[in-house]
């Protein structure tokens, strides 16, 4: 059997490692608590635009701007892809890159070309190793997400989609739907979908007077409306980053306890093994003599 | 019905919510000048400059003032809104920021160089929680 000390170094090894793995338990947990606090302070702006947009539609039929109009060709799509920065967050980002991949390989089968924005740097090296087409990026956002890190890249993708040199832009995230649980989505962005773009109350008589007019209000308003939705993708893979990581940070920590259970008790039994033969030596030698 | 005497205003952000409460009077500093607010006011919607946001509230003499980096005002009969930028915007400062991006993109694909000192530290923890993985599956098995 192993050696006392040997037993002993890898305890304490084994401990350490639960030291690291409870502590980002708990710290992946209050991030994740103020993760969710963000979705909720995001979300009053978004709806009042989505309201402000819905009326504006509404009383102008009319004009229809280019993020709401479905385009009858696809040649190319824009891809928003939304991972983390560190690891140790369980399966989180394999399984919304694994999503992607193969929406992308479906594309190309009819061929259909692909442009990648990732956020987060496993998004990116992921993206940059499978030699995905590159367009823009964010890394290194932090705890916090901020609108304006977003705002360049967010503009590459929308200025290529005016300019019809991709047709479509889909928005790739995982969603955090409770504190144990979270999916990867991929969502179509561009074109809005009629429904994101409905107003909650009834239509009223009265219309706005618009400064300078309609048509410059609406395109104002849907560019800080599409903005507005991708950074709460952004926000919510905070959330799911930080719930999945503490999820198994405490499945490591658990590991690690019944392990170091285990290696106790055969520190024990080699113990009272080296202590029993040196018994029985001591006793067979009193016995020969 | 709502009260003529004031109105509801509400100043928010993509990121948060900067401002809700009841007001006297609102002052914005619009495209083509100041524009001032009352209850009833015709429903309108402009853009704002960056600036001061004053709002006169019910009960103080003092007025609240909201730095906003611009955005867009919404008027509707009882209810002001203010969608605020989290940040100055402007055509030219969106272009740079896009050709940013842009010119960062093609730079990280050629030198891409890593943060070794602390993607080695996490590795090493990755591969200890993974041995530890192997070992609690293995004793499962037994």
């Amino acid at each position: 059997m192993a050696g006392g000390k040997e037993i002993r170094d890898k305890i304490k090894s084994v401990e350490n490692t639960r030291k690291i793995t409870k502590a980002m338990e708990m710290v992946a947990t209050s991030k994740m608590r103020k993760a969710q606090e963000r979705m909720r302070t995001a979300r009053p702006y978004s709806t009042k635009i989505r309201n402000i947009t819905g009326h504006l539609a509404e009383a102008n039929p009319e004009y229809v701007h280019p993020f709401l109009a479905r385009r009858s060709e696809i040649r190319k799509v824009g891809f928003i892809v939304v991972t983390t920065d560190k690891g140790l967050c369980g399966a989180m980002n394999t399984n919304i890159l694994r999503a992607v991949t193969h929406s992308m390989r479906d594309l190309e089968a009819d061929g259909i070309q692909s442009d990648v924005v990732p956020i987060g740097s496993r998004g990116l090296s992921f993206m940059n190793r499978i030699g995905a087409r590159v367009v823009a990026q964010v890394v290194q956002l932090g705890d916090t997400p901020h609108l304006e890190r977003l705002t360049g890249p967010i503009k590459v993708l929308l200025d290529a989609y005016q300019n019809a040199d991709i047709d479509a832009i889909y928005l790739c995230y995982t969603r955090f739907i409770n504190s144990m649980a979270q999916e990867p989505v991929i969502e179509r962005l561009v074109p809005l979908a009629p429904e994101k773009v409905k107003a909650d109350k009834g239509t009223h008589s009265w219309d706005y007077l618009y400064e300078p007019d309609a048509q410059a209000v609406i395109d104002e308003l849907l560019v800080r409306y599409v903005e507005a939705l991708i950074y709460h993708a952004v926000a919510e893979n905070f959330a799911s980053e930080h719930s999945a990581r503490r999820m198994a940070m405490k499945a490591a920590s658990d590991n690690a306890g019944s392990v170091i259970d285990d290696l106790k008790l055969v520190y024990n039994k080699s113990r009272q093994a080296a202590i029993t033969k040196e018994l029985s030596e001591i006793v067979s030698g009193a016995a020969a003599v | 019905m709502a009260n003529p005497t004031t109105i509801h205003v509400s100043v928010v952000s993509a990121e948060e919510e900067i401002f809700d409460g009841d007001a006297e009077f609102v002052a914005l500093p619009g495209e083509s000048g100041e524009l001032g607010i009352y209850p009833m006011h015709t429903p309108l919607i402009t853009r704002i400059r960056p600036g001061a946001v004053r709002i006169k509230v019910p009960g103080r003499t003092d007025e609240e003032f909201v730095f906003v980096a611009g955005g867009l005002l919404e008027v509707q009969p009882d209810e002001v809104t203010v969608l605020a930028e989290t940040a100055i915007r402007g055509h030219d400062l969106d272009e740079a920021s896009a050709n940013e991006a842009r010119k960062q993109a093609e730079e990280a694909l050629r030198n891409r160089g890593s943060k070794i000192d602390y993607a080695k530290a996490q590795s090493e923890l990755a591969i200890a929680i993974a041995q530890l993985q192997a070992i609690s599956r293995q004793q499962k098995r037994r």
